[in-house]
């Protein structure tokens, strides 16, 4: 298999800030790649750096064999980007948009309405072709958005947190186009903050601060989690995890939502015991306790500490 | 022509005719523009209300006050016996300015000496003031002149003691709305593109243009050649208005003065698209525009005020206020009917100003987020 996207050693500052530490990763040709972190762990400039937006203070990107720095042109008709807020022309309608991103990577004339109406249908767009993007909901802009990307078939597509502010169910729909498009070949590189999208891609890299915390596939990310996870349901999370953050057994507690996310070495029924006594100590009541499988989130939690 | 210069400039052309803010500057201000300055910023002034002192009470005195009623620029609306009463007259308004006439006045074709004329002046509105001045200095010599051809062979028999210093010049439409010209197009090629170029970073559009295999100098032409047109639209526009409400002649060639406005565009757009390597969102856009070219043409090139009478160190500015050239060019042509070979000068300039800024601009101007 061939690399499609090197990143070797790559580091870009903004004064003194490091946005992008040392990072390296390869993308395999035909791959659904997530790169996974916080806010502020350098996805965008990440991004930004591999489509020439952004010049490297070191280390280099290449993308299907052109190197990003010196075969720009080379590198931009082969590669779609879509930026992580809406940035189409509101005041154009869908049609327009697509027709004018057309125009602008030199899709040939007699192949452009084919494009725009092969993509509309692919998108779910025909509809609307004559509506502004102004008017569209959040998951359409999102759709006319990728179309747009997609309109000069390129083979590298990189997105940046496509669905972030996007509806459940619009979000579901938009991976499920992202699927299509792998299976035509495309290659792709997504960053998101969801931890539960990271799952729907083969491979995935977790960033954080600029820097590479692990890259696996997606399937073997829970083998990271060197304990057991448990998911605590009391009555009072907050005051719960301040008193089992006292004790030895349990190596890590976390807060998610009303549930708490303990990690610990030993197995269920002694763990459910201990978590018992200590929260019945403090007169907490608990509704209930079970195993669960570590998510990505858990791991982010537990690498970071 | 590139398809992607067309689809760029297709683009544009839809967002100017989809938004009702730039539509506004480029079709309802500059006739805005046009009424206001030519209706309201009028120099020439009638019926100007004086009071006479005449501390002299001689026919000749009497004749003086009848010969500048008769000229139609004063009204004599009150016959004063006191110093004391100007401040009054003024206070109330009633008058703008007061004639005091020395006694002795009638004697001085024989004496030949002393008090003279003089004239006070409600200053607080400078502008009508000067005006009142200068008319008033008319009047007076006229009258004086021809009381000398009457008394052959006899030096001006008074002099005028003015009390307010000013801009000597007197301006009218002729000259005002001509000049509008260059506001406008300041107004269009400078701050409009500026501000396009402008919102399409703030959008983050730039970013999906720049991602494309363009290069910097189509995105610049196609944004910026839309407006080559609406600028050259707004200049007929203004010249057949001020033709047709204000009677401005036109005196030269229609086909040179066309040719040396493209010129003068060229080096608006210039400055424009330097605004806009600067400028990150269409505020700062904006606001540069205003200050860096619109305020300078209106104040610094001669469209209002004269050149010579501003200060020093803002006439040293107005050497680099591409409006001054171009005023120069349009009054030129205009009001004078002068051919090119007079208005190389100017136009060299321009071409050369427009010309450097756009080097400056090319080289900051990248495909890329930052340098």
């Amino acid at each position: 298999m061939s690399n499609e996207i090197v990143i070797s050693d790559l580091v870009k500052k903004f004064g003194d800030n490091s946005a992008v530490d040392h990072l390296s990763l390869h993308v395999n040709s035909g791959e659904l790649y997530g790169l996974i972190g916080p806010d502020g762990a350098g996805k965008t400039t990440t991004l930004r750096l591999l489509c020439g937006l952004l010049v490297p203070d070191q280390g280099s990107c290449r993308i299907a064999g052109y190197d990003v720095k010196n075969d720009i042109r080379q590198v931009r008709s082969m590669i779609g980007y879509m930026p992580q807020r809406f940035s189409l022309y509101p005041d154009l309608t869908v049609a327009e948009n697509l027709r004018f991103f057309a125009d602008l990577f030199n899709v040939p004339k007699g192949e452009r309405e084919k494009r725009l109406q092969r993509l509309a249908q692919f998108s779910r767009l025909d509809p609307f072709m004559n509506r502004r993007a102004s008017q569209l909901s959040g998951g359409m802009k999102q759709k006319l958005a990728l179309s747009c990307t997609l309109i000069h078939t390129p083979r590298v597509l990189l997105l940046d947190e496509p669905t972030t502010g996007v509806d459940p169910l619009s979000r579901q729909e938009f991976w499920q186009i992202l699927k299509d498009l792998q299976s035509q070949g495309v290659t792709l590189l997504v960053t998101t903050p969801y931890m539960d999208e990271a799952a729907k891609c083969d491979h995935i890299a977790l960033i954080h601060c600029g820097k590479m915390l692990v890259q696996k596939p997606s399937k073997d990310i829970s083998s990271l989690f060197p304990r057991q996870m448990f998911e605590v349901y009391t009555q009072d999370p907050v005051r719960s995890a301040h008193f089992m953050r006292k004790h030895q057994e349990f190596a890590s507690v976390q807060i998610f939502g009303d549930r708490l996310h303990v990690s610990s070495d030993i197995s269920i029924e002694p763990f459910e015991s201990a978590a018992r006594e200590v929260l019945s100590q403090e007169g907490i009541p608990v509704h209930s306790i079970k195993k669960i499988t570590p998510s990505i989130e858990d791991i982010f939690v537990e690498l970071l500490r | 022509m590139s398809k992607r210069i067309r689809a760029l400039m297709q683009k544009e052309f839809i967002h100017i005719i989809r938004d009702p803010r730039s539509l506004a500057i480029i079709f309802l201000l500059p006739i805005l523009m046009v009424l206001l300055y030519g209706y309201a910023i009028n120099f020439d002034i009638r019926d100007i209300k004086i009071a006479v002192l005449d501390q002299d009470q001689s026919s000749t005195s009497r004749s003086l006050a009848e010969y500048l009623t008769s000229s139609g620029y004063f009204l004599v609306s009150s016959n004063i016996m006191d110093r004391d009463e100007i401040e009054d007259l003024f206070l109330d308004r009633r008058v703008q300015a007061v004639l005091i006439i020395p006694p002795g006045f009638s004697k001085q074709n024989q004496r030949d000496s002393a008090d003279g004329v003089q004239i006070i002046i409600d200053g607080s509105n400078a502008n009508t003031a000067t005006v009142a001045i200068n008319y008033l200095r008319l009047a007076l010599l006229q009258y004086s002149t021809s009381q000398n051809l009457n008394a052959a062979g006899i030096s001006i028999p008074f002099q005028i003691e003015p009390r307010i210093w000013y801009n000597p010049d007197l301006k009218s439409t002729h000259f005002i709305v001509p000049g509008l010209i260059s506001i406008i197009l300041m107004m269009v090629c400078a701050m409009l593109t500026s501000v396009t170029i402008a919102r399409e970073r703030e959008t983050g559009t730039m970013e999906q243009i720049f991602i494309s295999p363009i290069r910097p100098i189509e995105i610049i032409v196609g944004k910026l050649f839309p407006y080559v047109g609406i600028a050259l639209l707004d200049a007929a526009g203004v010249l057949l208005f001020s033709y047709l409400i204000f009677n401005v002649p036109f005196r030269g060639s229609i086909l040179l003065f066309f040719a040396l406005t493209v010129v003068f565009i060229y080096a608006s757009l210039s400055i424009g698209l330097l605004i806009s390597t600067k400028a990150k969102t269409q505020q700062v856009a904006m606001l540069m525009s205003m200050v860096a070219t619109i305020l300078p043409s209106i104040l610094l090139s001669g469209f209002i005020y004269a050149i010579a009478s501003i200060p020093r160190v803002l006439q040293l500015i107005s050497y680099i206020v591409p409006a001054k050239y171009f005023l120069i060019i349009d009054r030129g042509i205009i009001l004078k009917g002068i051919g090119f070979s007079l208005l190389v000068e100017p136009t060299l300039f321009l071409f050369i100003f427009g010309s450097l800024l756009l080097l400056i601009s090319l080289k900051n101007f990248k495909t890329r987020l930052e340098g």
